[in-house]
């Protein structure tokens, strides 16, 4: 395991230098650029070309490329182009509200999709397996906006027990974070419930049909026993698959959720920065999420090993 | 398996401590606070590299003015306590009144007004005209200083009291000294609320708290001039991407004012304990054209497309109810000192066969002309459509090109061909206070190429300027102020499509809001 966690991480490097070529000639070849946002709508061009050349932009690219990349090599990944801060330090900002809303969601979505899409497949061609998968075609359809704005209407504005917006941090107020948790949580985890009680389902299914479950019921064990240890490990591996992608999904941005919610999170570091051509900021974050895509798969592979010992690498 | 639980603890762990990373806004029990929704995030925190409205809200905060616009757009004097022009207009003397500090305890002297302009005027329209006739600028001693001319500059005031684009505000000499290139980062005020920069979170929040040293002019607040009162110790602002969320926010006590409630969500509000008020300065939309380019370089058809536009049409499409629009030709806007409807040809109906006869003495070719529009701003939205089809109902063949903002703007500012991506028509949309001033008004840019988008060209008007900015007499200058008004409208500088509300909205507990051109939170009281 040892090495495939030293052979994973060896092979980021060329993966995230990939990475942050692709994104630094993306950015540059697009339209619109910091200092035409930096200047206003009513710049000129000779004010809008002297902010250009005072931010560097008028370096050929190659330089611009070679002077960023040196500083990452350092670990410094720049200082964003319209706030003048770090862009670790923005990253770091946004990544805790990010990292919790991920974390409430995925957890809430293991707790009820695994079990809503085992008793689905259990329940096979039942009016319980109709029902779970109306409702995960339901859920994974309705855009989570609608969801956002229909629990917020509920829960905040007509009930009154939950906060409309924002983020605490849990350790400032464990409580209050909760509380703002709660609705953004569901929100998200509504989507990912959806998909992953279909996967659960349909995984479990192909397993139920094999002749171990056959035997297993032969011998006259309890449904619940037989469905929890011998069925579900073995349809585990498409699960955690799905589970692992929709974290790293959850933490490269759902800007969505973070916007209705106004969560300060990296989804909406994001936009922003995209919208703004703040180049630094953006190719930042690129180089990030390539690192979490590539940590989050790792850990799949290697829960792959624990769960299922046949699988080598 | 104990490897996994330690990597499962790790994660965990980690989540739990980047989420502590920082506390954010961190009010104290006890005080005074208003949480107030902006209309932008604030990135930028120097107002004088850039003119966005959301840095210059925020410098008007933090900084103080030497003189402020009343709400009747007259300059009021705000930092100066007294001054003087001689007799034949070419000196000016000011005289700083007294108790004036900034947030680091440090106090405003001469030395700091004068960085200050020297700053400013590098960058603002009507500073570069002040400084092209500036013999010299110079303190006299602490509290008072000189500017001598090489010819009038009758609106002296007026400059010193601009409301927008790059508005004078004072900062310490140590920084306004800095290069003009250099993007200032310290924010070091001597106005009523001094800014937080711990708590600054680029396009998410920041905060102001009382300058407890801030002494306010004695007279009444109006505008953005008189007493500056900071009446509560703090003020977070929040920006919220999601205006829905914003007045759900409100409604639910977690905000107490929202600055911008467009007037399709103002209904949202009806019946509900909110307070909803026009705000002073309304929205005004345009046409521009590219007169650098085919076709439109050509006066008939900018002529024609005149003719054919009325702005009921688009006031209906965009703002629907008549009560939150008007029908105004004045390009120096509605309800100002130089409103004129001199030049206006606006009847409320197209005049579709002058504006075909038009087209055909233009020499027209049928050539398709390129309209240009942000897709990601809600104000923009409805009018290409509308365009290109009065375009079409006079043989002008249209295309629109939608693009987001960042790359509409660099797409505007190219003043070449289509075909090396530049454009032929464009929306604009302004803040009715950008317009109050033939100096400031960008659209009365006539220096071609070097000027701002659109690149009219026309030496009467810049002509015109110069004599607007000797005349220190407000009866001449409304009288040339018409005569650019007329010129413009001649020669179709660009096509305005009517003034509407923008609304702001506030919660019951708050009290004593001033409505001024510019949104600020002096003066504003929370029971």
């Amino acid at each position: 395991m040892l090495r495939l966690i030293i052979l994973r991480t060896a092979s980021a490097v060329p993966v995230m230098l990939i990475v942050a070529v692709i994104v630094f000639l993306l950015l540059r070849l697009s339209p619109g650029d910091p200092a035409t946002i930096m200047a206003g709508d009513a710049a000129t061009p000779a004010e809008i070309q002297g902010l250009r050349v005072s931010m560097g932009l008028d370096q050929p690219l190659p330089l611009q490329f070679l002077a960023w990349i040196a500083g990452v090599v350092q670990g410094d990944l720049g200082q964003s182009i319209l706030s003048r801060m770090p862009v670790s330090d923005l990253i770091a900002d946004r990544l805790g509200p990010t990292l919790m809303l991920a974390l409430c969601a995925i957890v809430v979505t293991v707790l009820v999709a695994v079990p809503l899409g085992a008793l689905a497949a259990w329940r096979h061609n039942t009016w319980v397996d109709w029902v779970v998968m109306t409702l995960s075609v339901l859920g994974f359809s309705i855009p989570a906006f609608v969801v956002g704005y229909l629990l917020m209407l509920f829960f905040s504005i007509s009930a009154g027990l939950l906060p409309v917006q924002g983020y605490v941090s849990p350790l400032v107020d464990p409580a209050a974070a909760m509380r703002h948790l709660i609705l953004p949580s569901l929100t998200l985890a509504l989507v990912l419930m959806a998909l992953i009680a279909r996967v659960t389902r349909s995984s479990l299914l192909e397993v139920l049909g094999q002749d171990f479950v056959r035997t297993a019921k032969a011998k006259g064990n309890p449904a619940f026993r037989m469905l929890w240890r011998h069925a579900l490990p073995n349809a585990a591996v498409p699960i955690i698959t799905v589970i692992g992608l929709g974290i790293a999904l959850l933490i490269s941005g759902v800007v969505v959720t973070e916007s209705v919610f106004n969560i300060p999170g990296i989804g909406r570091l994001t936009i922003d920065a995209i919208l703004a051509r703040d180049y630094p900021v953006v190719q930042g974050l690129m180089l990030f999420f390539a690192f979490i895509y590539v940590g989050v798969n790792l850990l799949i592979d290697i829960t792959y090993i624990i769960v299922d010992p046949r699988i080598r690498y | 398996m104990d490897m996994n639980r330690r990597e499962a603890l790790l994660f965990t762990s980690s989540a739990l401590l980047f989420a502590a990373t920082r506390p954010g806004l961190a009010s104290a029990q006890g005080q005074s606070v208003i949480r107030f929704a902006p209309h932008a995030a604030l990135r930028v925190l120097d107002p004088v590299t850039t003119n966005a409205y959301i840095t210059r809200n925020h410098a008007f905060m933090v900084y103080d003015t030497l003189f402020g616009m009343d709400s009747a757009y007259v300059p009021k004097p705000q930092m100066v306590d007294t001054w003087k022009m001689s007799d034949d207009g070419l000196t000016w003397d000011f005289h700083l009144r007294e108790g004036l500090a900034f947030h680091d305890g440090a106090p405003v002297t001469t030395g700091d007004v004068v960085a200050s302009i020297k700053r400013w005027w590098q960058k603002d329209v009507v500073g570069l005209r002040l400084k092209a006739v500036t013999k010299e600028i110079a303190a006299a001693d602490e509290r008072s200083f000189r500017v001598s001319l090489t010819e009038p500059f009758g609106i002296m005031l007026e400059a010193f009291a601009r409301p927008t684009s790059i508005p004078l505000f004072v900062m310490p000499k140590r920084i306004a000294d800095l290069p003009p290139a250099t993007v200032l980062e310290e924010v070091v005020g001597s106005g009523p609320y001094r800014f937080v920069k711990e708590e600054f979170r680029p396009g998410v929040s920041w905060a102001y708290v009382k300058n407890d040293k801030y002494v306010p002019r004695k007279e009444p607040a109006d505008g953005l001039s008189g007493g500056k009162v900071a009446a509560v110790d703090r003020i977070e602002v929040i920006w919220f991407p999601s205006p829905d969320t914003a007045m759900s926010a409100l409604q639910n006590k977690e905000l107490d004012i929202i600055e911008s409630v467009s007037p399709d969500r103002k209904p949202i509000f009806d019946g509900s304990d909110i307070t909803v008020i026009a705000r002073a300065s309304p929205t005004v939309s345009t046409i521009r054209f590219n007169w650098a380019q085919a076709p439109f370089n050509n006066v008939k058809l900018r002529q024609a497309v005149q003719a054919a536009v009325t702005q009921r049409d688009y006031l209906d499409i965009v703002v629907g109810n008549p009560d939150d629009y008007r029908i105004c030709g004045a390009l120096f806007g509605c309800d100002t000192p130089l409103e004129s409807a001199a030049g206006f040809a606006d009847k409320g109906t197209p005049d579709l066969e002058r504006a075909k006869q038009l087209v055909k003495e233009s020499g027209y070719k049928g050539e398709k002309v390129v309209i240009i529009t942000p897709g990601d701003v809600a104000s923009f939205s409805a009018l290409a459509p509308m365009t290109q089809q009065i375009l079409a109902s006079i043989g002008i063949a249209s295309e629109i090109q939608t693009m987001e903002w960042s790359a509409f703007l660099t797409r505007r500012a190219n003043s070449g061909p289509v075909a090396e991506g530049g454009w032929n028509l464009a929306h604009a949309v302004f803040d009715g206070i950008d317009l109050i001033s033939p100096l400031g008004n960008m659209n009365f840019d006539a220096r071609g190429k070097a000027g701002y988008t659109g690149f009219i060209d026309d030496t009467e008007t810049e002509t015109l300027k110069t004599q607007y900015q000797r005349e220190p007499d407000p009866a001449k200058q409304k009288a040339i102020a018409e005569e650019m008004q007329k010129r413009a409208y001649d020669q179709v500088f660009y096509i305005p499509l009517g003034t509407y509300k923008q609304f702001i909205a506030l919660r019951p507990e708050l009290k004593d809001y001033v409505n001024s051109p510019v949104v600020v939170l002096w003066n504003v009281a929370k029971s």
